[in-house]
């Protein structure tokens, strides 16, 4: 398994690079996806095509450059390339583009939409009796989009089982925490009255993810993951405004000398 | 008379027959669409996922990720704008094969009023890279329309409607993306319509003819890609064209044709379409009379240009 540090420095340094990106939303979801990546999904990075293979769909697409480092880190492709974050031509888009990179299983970028591929994907590896299955990352500001709530409420009408929703709950959007913004909470209570079962973790602590991923539940599954936005950089910690902000030289030399 | 939405029926059937990917996505509609023959014929392959659009657009971009060919099936009005951004984000920028049948097209769902009429979703659909857009004129060329899809690679929009419209094509005659039917050569002045208007553009061709002008009369079934050796071939036999769809006039037939002949072989081009209105209740005919949607309006536009000339 790769350490969340290496992820981290990554990063920051692709965002520092490229001039744009979203550090907040990307350092609050490396550990889970350093989970997903090395220990819970049945992937192969020399055959990222293999047809039987567990998908996921970064529905938060923002966070391109956390997941652009993990697929490298993995193996998808050389750790080289991920200087070249939103560079024309790089297959590193903004936003995860399917077709440009190898081991991206869907596009994304416009908020609410994932959910609902990721359902209409796990459907239809279920009717090609295929055992893959579908892992699904929400922000939760992401949750005020009324299409998620479209997509929860079908998943467990359709009995769904093959896919596995993540909710990366950092609190902060954009322009302010979620709950000044536009509340969404309480969550677990909105998904277990859609018909889920429900598991909540320290979404920083690997021992914690693994045990919220190994529920056993007779109905679709969201994992609620406990998250602080800008995760390990001081400065950017629960900050609207890194968000979408870049850092400079200096920044990026405080943030990387602060990471454990 | 027959409606397109029959052809579309009856072609989704045999496409379902013939090919273990096809599966319909529907919003409660099936029962008005007819989809639901697709649901008692192949229950397995049929979902109904309520009335929530942008469900339906991204599980039919989910399904095609799987490798099957999804058919997205809801009012036109709905299927292509409440879901615009599922369509253009995930469906087309990922170039999936899904085929969104929009009913109800144009101002066939007559009684229904402006809410339910789709007169802008040719042009938000052809719009986007990767989407092919047929708009069949009859019910005939409605089935071979949707069993055309099925070997195109990325996104489809099919247009079909409610109302009866003249059966103007034989069973086998097949539809090509980028291939329009010239139903009619005449020298004085070129008619292209689309979907309803094809008949009634056909009307309008026999009532000049009767006044000594005699129009060619071009099905562009296929607005995008649309058939650019037919409009070349109008160009050079006629130095005027008509354009009359069941639409708005921007951004649909008129603007497609435009596009090109301006680029490429200008000449004059005038619309018959929705001008920049919603539409109303009444029965089809009463609307379409309505917004000038009639083989008078037609004539009366070719007579005035070519006399002008």
């Amino acid at each position: 398994m790769i350490s969340s540090k290496v992820v981290r420095e990554d990063i920051l340094r692709m965002i520092h690079t490229a001039g744009s990106g979203h550090p907040g939303g990307s350092l609050s979801m490396v550990e889970i996806l350093i989970y997903l990546y090395w220990k819970e999904m049945k992937i192969d990075p020399e055959n990222p095509d293999w047809e039987d293979r567990d998908r996921l769909v970064l529905s938060k697409g923002h966070g391109a450059p956390a997941l652009y480092s993990v697929l490298a880190r993995r193996g998808y492709f050389s750790v080289d390339k991920l200087d070249s974050l939103r560079k024309l031509g790089s297959g590193l888009e903004g936003h995860p583009h399917m077709q440009s990179l190898p081991g991206l299983d869907c596009s994304t970028g416009s908020l609410g939409q994932g959910l609902g591929i990721a359902a209409g994907l796990a459907l239809g590896l279920a009717m090609k009796k295929s055992l893959a299955r579908v892992f699904c990352i929400l922000g939760d500001g992401e949750l005020q989009e009324g299409s998620i709530w479209e997509s929860a409420m079908s998943i467990p009408a359709l009995k769904q089982k093959n896919i596995i929703a993540v909710v990366d709950r950092n609190r902060v959007q954009l322009d302010d925490a979620v709950n000044k913004i536009m509340p969404v909470e309480p969550l677990a209570y909105k998904w277990r009255a859609f018909g889920w079962a429900v598991a909540e973790c320290d979404g920083h602590d690997p021992a914690d993810i693994e045990r919220a991923f190994s529920t056993k539940a007779n109905k679709p599954l969201v994992i609620i993951a406990e998250t602080v936005k800008g995760k390990g950089i001081s400065f950017m910690e629960d900050q609207a405004q890194w968000h979408g902000r870049v850092p400079d030289k200096e920044q990026l030399k405080k943030a990387l000398g602060e990471l454990k | 008379m027959k409606a397109t939405r029959e052809g579309y029926i009856e072609g989704l059937l045999e496409a379902g027959e013939r090919d273990t990917r096809v599966v319909v996505v529907d919003g409660d509609v099936s029962r008005s669409t007819g989809t639901i023959a697709f649901k008692d014929r192949f229950p397995d392959r049929f979902f109904n996922l309520g009335i929530a659009e942008q469900n339906m657009a991204e599980y039919s971009a989910g399904l095609a990720l799987a490798g099957f060919i999804p058919f997205y099936s809801t009012y036109a009005v709905f299927a292509a704008g409440r879901a615009w951004d599922q369509i253009r984000t995930s469906i087309c920028n990922m170039n999936l094969n899904v085929r969104i049948g929009g009913a109800h097209g144009g101002t066939s769902v007559g009684p229904d009023g402006a809410t339910h009429q789709a007169l802008e979703d040719i042009a938000i659909t052809r719009v986007l890279p990767n989407m092919t857009v047929l708009v069949p004129a009859d019910a005939n060329q409605t089935r071979q329309a949707v069993l055309a899809s099925i070997d195109i690679d990325g996104p489809v929009y099919i247009r079909y409607g409610r109302n009866q419209v003249a059966e103007l094509y034989n069973r086998e005659e097949s539809v090509v993306p980028g291939r329009g039917r010239l139903l009619r050569d005449g020298k004085n002045a070129s008619i292209v319509a689309v979907g309803a208007m094809v008949s009634i553009a056909l009307d309008a061709a026999g009532i000049l003819s009767k006044k000594g002008i005699e129009v060619s009369v071009v099905d562009m079934v296929s607005i995008k890609p649309l058939d650019i050796q037919l409009l070349q071939y109008l160009s050079d036999v006629t130095e005027l064209i008509v354009t009359a769809e069941d639409h708005q006039i921007a951004g649909g037939l008129f603007s497609a044709v435009s596009e090109y002949m301006s680029e490429n072989c200008p000449e004059r081009i005038i619309p018959v379409g929705i001008n920049d209105r919603f539409g109303c209740s009444g029965t089809p005919d009463q609307v379409m009379k309505h917004c000038g949607l009639t083989a008078e309006a037609i004539v009366g536009k070719v007579e005035k240009a070519v006399k002008n000339k």
